[in-house]
């Protein structure tokens, strides 16, 4: 749980809890701030909280306990539609008896906007996506991509500070995904708003973020921008929700030069750098990505303790190699290297040595 | 509709779709396309399609017989009903015939002649029992020919009674059945007729006449076949036992009057035949019209042949502009006397009452449906039971309940009354008025509005209206721009139903409706099973029937019928 609030924070969640039933605390404990501009994304599995969140924020849902700040101003008691916070929902929710451009003027018609500025924004909003031309189409006659690209201008185009998306790119296939990941960053930086993304997609999360909040249980665990969560995850829920890991359980032998020496289940033992341990005798789990694994033995120090691995599978993916090895008894250990000219290709039942820098393994919490 | 995502058609795609694929391939070739085998493949698909459509045929075929059965036919019986009116002619043939010529817009009375005919016509219907009811069939028409009617029946016996007693005072020889049969009937025909034993079970030998005696007495012949016809075929009498109709003896009359050639005539009777023959110049003679207006005045009135003439023809629209407040006059079609307009009224009460019950459940329904729709699925469902349960109580029983709620003394007045929110002496009238039937019909009928409100609800998602508050829209503005457009199908779809069911509504409005709260429908059930007045209940029907086909078109043009959904 981090909490980091440098500058003046423009979205506040301060000691947030939520309980629908009475029973169980659906968010739990919640502090999070956000300066203007940011881009922060929710990143959980389902029913970690993350929506909840989001719909507490939007005016949806009401806080059970604690506050929420929006410019400094507590929201708790403002209904939705004062908040002024835009909003894009994962089915996208265009008014399917309305045109697009009667969409879009929607929210300026009840902000008492006149017909003619109403127009010109409508008209500026449809050209910022590239839809000038759809104005007059309802959103059944619209691709999925298109209805997403609305929505997004729908959103936008009352000019809100803060903008609020809910897996609005859930439903998409995977390259319209990713040129609209693209867009919505480029339109967000831009404009200069400040974004609360949902997701559970954790390569949406690292590729659009400023910053990444990945919930689980109700709680933040953690909270950082992607090249520190991916590389330096402070809790294994973390290093296994992010991005590809192997992990192995052991108990802490020794912690010395800021390296602990972990002896694993079956008696080897690994150099690893201590996270959430702090002396002898703990249980842990280390973990370490695929692409830190080295076999090679000459760019391994000498003294670096290694592990003996049996070649399980080889897997050529053109950029990279996959395979998969046993080791310490674990057959789904996963080693990825870099498809290069020098790179030897490891043949099935070959037995090879691994090894890696002690401070890309991490020691976590069991 | 699950999520309002996604929904593209693919006729809105404008790259390479397999649908456009298809059409553009079809467009480059523009000759038939062949299947494999060279024939085209339309047929082909035909072919392969055909054991399925049999299928599906042989499915639905129960079901369409009984519709056809009961339904289909029905209707199309009753349509034929509204406008048939073959009575007229059927009973009173050459009456009709005779008054083709007379002019019906003058001050006189048809000629003797027709009387003469009416005189043959009645005869007959009066042997045959149909008198009466063409009697009542033409009382729709003008009161009082019911019972003119059935007064001629019993009495028209008597006019041809004159010439009967006559020739048998002349010769006893005419009294006796057996003599007629000998004088009109083929030898053949006799001699089998007198074999034949009622109680053997054959057929009675059909009557034959004579060539020689038909062409001497052609009157008295023709008369005498529709006699021997009624006795064998209808009374299923023996005709060797039965002695002639009064109706014979005055076509003998007629022949022997209009100078008949019993000269040359030398069969069975040719003696008895010239005596009368000598005689009947001496006859006391009847006059039709006269005799006539002996057995009621009316005969002599203009209005009783008019309707007759008016009424003559096979079909007739008497019984549609009966049902507009119109009748059928010698000039043409025109307007009923102002105290005897009716139906035009009940037309509009019927309409009127049933918008208005539209509108009352449109308006208690809505928010239930949203209630019911907005609920989590548990507590829905159990109050989806409470609107249900109407549904599993009988009819009768919650019409009846209602009549105890809402008399004089009933639950609602008296607590009205305890409440003193009304006088004791004041109290409301809520039942046999049109209240009753409005409030009763409304809560019969409600299921029917909540259910597709309720359903298509359901279909709308609350991101809806959570992404127009969102937007900046207040909760009433959310709801009216957003919410309540997605909801119009529903509305339509419960209107519809609840609209063309109150339209037709019989049992409620006829046990609270009382005299000012009936519908047009408790009349057609009067005219159906009290006057039996069959033709103008089924024209009364027949208008609804267009009436409701006629809402429902303007419905289609003003709202299209697609947009009319009960779910999904």
């Amino acid at each position: 749980m981090t909490t980091s609030s440098n500058g003046t924070a423009f979205v506040e969640f301060d000691r947030v809890q939520k309980s629908y039933d009475g029973e169980t605390l659906v968010v739990k404990d919640l502090n999070l701030s956000l300066p203007q501009g940011e881009f922060l994304t929710m990143l959980g599995p389902s029913g970690s909280g993350k929506t909840t969140c989001l719909m507490m924020l939007a005016g949806f849902e009401t806080a059970t306990h604690g506050d929420i700040r929006l410019d400094g101003k507590s929201i708790n008691n403002i209904p939705p539609h004062k908040r002024g916070i835009g909003m894009v929902f994962q089915n996208y929710a265009l008014f399917p008896h309305m045109t697009v451009a009667e969409n879009l003027s929607f929210p300026l018609e009840v902000r008492g906007m006149s017909k003619s500025d109403r127009e010109a924004k409508v008209k500026r909003a449809l050209d910022m996506v590239q839809m000038g031309d759809f104005g007059g189409r309802r959103p059944a006659q619209l691709s999925g991509g298109q209805q997403q690209r609305i929505a997004l201008s729908r959103a936008l185009v009352f000019e809100p500070e803060l903008v609020l998306m809910d897996e609005p790119l859930g439903a998409l296939d995977k390259q319209l995904r990713e040129t609209l990941q693209f867009e919505i960053t480029n339109l967000a930086h831009e404009l200069g708003i400040t974004t609360v993304y949902v997701t559970h997609d954790q390569t949406e999360a690292l590729t659009m973020s400023d910053r990444v909040a990945v919930f689980d249980d109700g709680r933040i665990q953690q909270l950082a921008p992607p090249d520190k969560l991916y590389e330096e995850p402070e809790n294994s829920f973390v290093a296994q929700f992010i991005g590809e890991n192997n992990t192995l359980l052991g108990t802490v032998k020794e912690i010395k030069d800021g390296i602990a020496l972990v002896e694993l289940d079956g008696g080897e033992v690994i150099d690893a750098k201590p996270i959430n341990v702090s002396q002898p005798g703990e249980r842990t789990r280390v973990s370490i990505r695929p692409e830190r694994v080295e076999y090679n033995k000459d760019r391994l120090s000498p003294d670096a303790h290694t592990l003996k691995a049996e070649v399980l599978e080889f897997i050529y993916m053109g950029d990279i190699f996959r395979t998969r090895l046993r080791v310490a008894g674990k057959d789904d250990f996963v080693v990825k290297t870099r498809n290069a000219p020098d790179q030897r290709r490891l043949k099935p039942g070959e037995t090879i040595e691994i090894g890696w820098l002690a401070q890309d393994c991490r020691a976590l919490d069991a | 509709m699950s999520n309002g995502s996604a929904t593209t058609g693919p006729d809105q795609i404008t790259g390479a779709t397999p649908d456009n694929a298809m059409r553009n391939a079809d467009r480059a070739d523009s000759g038939p396309m062949l299947a494999a085998d060279g024939t085209t493949l339309k047929s082909s698909l035909n072919r392969a399609l055909r054991r399925q459509k049999l299928r599906a045929l042989m499915l639905i075929a129960p079901l369409l017989i009984f519709v056809l059965l009961t339904f289909i036919a029905p209707i199309a019986d009753m349509l034929f009903r509204s406008v048939e009116n073959q009575i007229v002619s059927d009973t009173l043939p050459r009456t009709v015939a005779a008054l083709k010529d007379w002019d019906a817009d003058g001050e006189t009375l048809p000629e003797p002649a027709t009387f003469k005919a009416l005189y043959t016509d009645i005869f007959i219907a009066q042997e045959r029992k149909l008198h009466t009811r063409l009697g009542s069939r033409l009382n729709y028409e003008l009161t009082g020919v019911s019972s003119l009617f059935r007064k001629s029946g019993r009495k028209v016996e008597d006019m041809g009674e004159v010439y009967q007693d006559q020739f048998e005072d002349l010769n006893g020889y005419w009294k006796k059945g057996e003599n007629w049969n000998a004088l009109l009937g083929t030898p053949a025909w006799l001699e089998a007729q007198n074999a034949w034993e009622e109680d053997s079970g054959a057929a009675q030998p059909a009557f034959e006449p004579r060539p020689e005696i038909a062409a001497v007495l052609p009157q008295t012949t023709a008369t005498f076949e529709i006699f021997a016809d009624f006795v064998q075929n209808e009374d299923k009498d023996n005709l060797a036992k039965k002695d002639p109709w009064a109706l014979v003896y005055s076509a003998l009359y007629d022949d022997l009057t209009a100078g008949a050639d019993v000269a040359a005539y030398a069969g069975p009777g040719a003696t008895e035949l010239q005596e009368a023959a000598a005689a009947v110049s001496g006859f006391e003679t009847v006059d039709f019209p006269t005799a006539f207006e002996d057995i009621d005045e009316d005969w002599q009135s203009l209005d009783v042949w008019q309707t007759l003439k008016v009424y003559s023809p096979n079909f007739t629209s008497g019984y549609f502009l009966n049902s507009i407040d119109m009748q059928k006059t010698v000039d043409g079609p025109a307007l009923r006397p102002e105290n005897q307009r009716f139906y035009v009224m009940l037309f509009m009460r019927t309409l009127f009452m049933s918008l208005v019950i539209t509108g009352s459940c449109i308006l208690l329904g809505y928010p239930v449906g949203y209630i019911l729709a907005n609920l989590p699925a548990k507590t829905a469902n159990l109050l989806m039971i409470l609107v249900l349960l109407p549904f599993w109580t009988s009819l009768l029983v919650r019409t009846s309940a209602w009549k105890v709620m809402l008399q004089q003394q009933g639950v609602i007045n008296d607590t009205l009354v305890w409440l003193g929110i009304v006088a004791d002496d004041s109290r409301l009238a809520l039942i046999n008025n049109q209240t009753g039937t409005i409030i009763a019909m409304t809560h019969i009928l409600l299921p029917f509005m909540i259910l597709p409100l309720y359903s298509v609800m359901k279909t709308i998602p609350p991101s809806y209206v959570r992404a127009a508050k969102s937007l900046g829209a207040t909760n009433w503005t959310a709801f009216w721009r957003v919410y309540f457009p997605q909801s119009v199908p529903g509305i339509g779809a419960g209107s519809i139903l609840v609209f063309i069911l109150s339209i037709g509504y019989y049992i409620t409005p006829e046990i609270v409706g009382g005299r000012t709260g009936v519908f047009i429908s408790n009349q057609i059930a009067y005219h159906i099973s009290s006057s039996l007045n069959w033709g103008l209940a089924a024209a009364l029907g027949a208008i609804l029937l267009a009436v409701v086909l006629g809402l429902y078109w303007t419905y289609d043009k003003i709202v299209g019928i697609d947009n009319v959904k009960l779910g999904g």
